[in-house]
């Protein structure tokens, strides 16, 4: 496929950045502000809101990523306009200011002295206007640069290693030269095969960093494990799809970053990148967390290669599903989105392999529905730091 | 028809790619980094996705796939024979 002038349909935002979807949000900062955010939900049709169990009484880095995650999820240019609430008033506003700073409409409630009655009121007020505001928005031609894909595997087995995700990496190899900015994670995932990522490093800088970050999670895997970590890493259904150890599945997870992209830099946790690339992010490997911040860090398409057929989607990042699993393919077909079963026929090249996600990706990002868009899956799944105070 | 699937020569596992594998069934294989085919008996039934070994081994020797290290063995394998968490085992963690 010829990537030299592709291009796609999508909504430019106030920042400059290109969105391919064009949700409006209520979004609760914490629990108790979900059943107000799921009536305005429920009141202005074409409205999304994100449910989700925390937001009380964290502290520290863990309360830091909570904002981050949420400002982030906001502002992702997927995201048209945001209504936020909040038990607190002050809180509400600290969000709605993170997500103003990109431009778009944004509008916080505080429920204390208000109940859920008079703030569902308010809010559905404002949501009807920025729904009806985002309705007229239209989508415009965009150079491929402007896209910015994550990938991120699940419920792998040893036709990922083998198929779907040298799929992604021959994606994203071709992606790499265009200018995309490009994301992986999964920072456990990739034990016993660290030492091939570090050596895909730019730098000597962003190798110390991701030696770093890898190491710090060896030690939370180390600090908090039983005897080991059977049928968590790798997971029971990893374990049914025939893969074995974790340097067995980690070495199957890097398939997916191809084989000449550089990783240029290191994020956090949510962080949005700074410029085109590839980037790694420190996440955790659970499916909905990984993807959620992916989102939270602007992501605007995501790449999922599945074995035994992990059925994830996320609210406002749409999940493109990859498989080269026969049975999964046969058993779960309302769930894959690019059937690359022939690459193991030797039906199909690793190239056309990966032309085939890309065609996919580009008619995902001019509006076609995910499987899992179609199908309801909107996983918002925050990541947790350590507990409460 | 491809039964099975090895990454790159030198590996010591390949990856059954089929539905159905029975014990004593000729099996086809393709080694795709170097598009090379080879053949091998199952010694065992084995699911789709799952591992035979391509060579006999002993306790205590490493397992090669991708080119890499991915574990070591816990019990004899023989060629042919499914390699699974029965007699393969991590070295981390």
């Amino acid at each position: 496929m010829d990537l030299a002038k592709a291009s796609f349909w999508g909504y430019k935002r106030e920042n400059g950045r290109i969105g391919v979807r064009n949700h409006v949000l209520i979004l609760p900062v914490d629990d108790l502000s979900n059943a107000a955010a799921q009536a305005v939900e429920n009141n202005i049709k074409g409205t999304l809101a994100l449910p989700h169990p925390y937001g009380r009484l964290q502290f520290g880095a863990d309360l830091d990523l909570h904002f981050r995650t949420l400002i982030g999820t906001g502002a992702n240019p997927n995201v048209a306009a945001v209504v936020v609430i909040c038990i607190e008033e002050g809180w509400a506003k600290k969000v709605a200011d993170g997500i103003a700073a990109t431009g778009k409409p944004v509008s916080y409630f505080g429920i204390e002295q208000h109940g859920d009655h008079d703030t569902i009121l308010r809010a559905s007020k404002k949501a009807k206007e920025y729904v009806q505001w985002a309705s007229e928005l239209r989508r415009e031609e965009r150079p491929l640069k402007d896209l910015w894909v994550s990938t991120k595997c699940g419920e792998s087995d040893t036709t990922s290693g083998c198929g779907a995700n040298p799929t992604v990496g021959n994606a994203f190899d071709k992606l790499y030269p265009r200018g995309v900015t490009l994301l992986f994670g999964e920072t456990t995932e990739l034990t016993g095969g660290e030492h091939l990522v570090a050596a895909r490093c730019r730098n000597d800088e962003v190798r110390k960093k991701f030696q770093f970050v890898f190491d710090r999670y060896q030690q939370v895997i180390e600090r908090h494990k039983t005897s080991n970590l059977m049928d968590s890493q790798p997971t029971k259904g990893n374990i049914e799809g025939g893969l074995t150890t974790i340097e067995e599945k980690a070495l199957g997870n890097i398939q997916k970053i191809g084989r000449k992209c550089t990783v240029d830099g290191v994020l956090d946790k949510a962080e949005a990148p700074t410029g085109p690339g590839l980037w790694f992010m420190d996440s955790s490997s659970a499916a909905a967390e990984m993807v959620t911040l992916c989102a939270a860090a602007g992501y605007t398409v995501h790449f999922f290669p599945t074995g035994q057929g992990n059925v994830i989607g996320n609210p406002i990042l749409p999940v493109i599903k990859l498989c080269a699993n026969p049975r999964t393919v046969r058993t779960m077909s309302e769930h894959i989105d690019v059937d690359v079963t022939g690459l193991l026929r030797k039906e199909m090249s690793p190239d056309q392999a990966g032309d085939k996600l890309l065609e996919c990706m580009f008619r995902t990002a001019n509006g076609r529905l995910t499987a899992a868009e179609a199908l309801g899956h909107r996983e918002f799944v925050l990541t947790r730091l350590y507990e409460s105070a | 028809m491809i039964h099975f699937v090895v990454h790159e020569e030198g590996d010591g596992v390949g990856v059954v790619v089929v539905e159905g594998v029975k014990q004593g069934q000729e099996l086809n294989g393709w080694i795709m980094e170097d598009d090379k085919d080879m053949k091998i008996v199952a010694q065992s039934d084995i699911p789709i996705g799952h591992k035979l070994a391509l060579k006999d081994y002993k306790p205590g020797d490493t397992v090669i796939k991708y080119g890499v290290d991915i574990g070591k063995v816990v019990a004899p394998i023989k060629k042919g024979e499914h390699t699974h968490v029965q007699n393969l085992k991590t070295k981390r963690w």
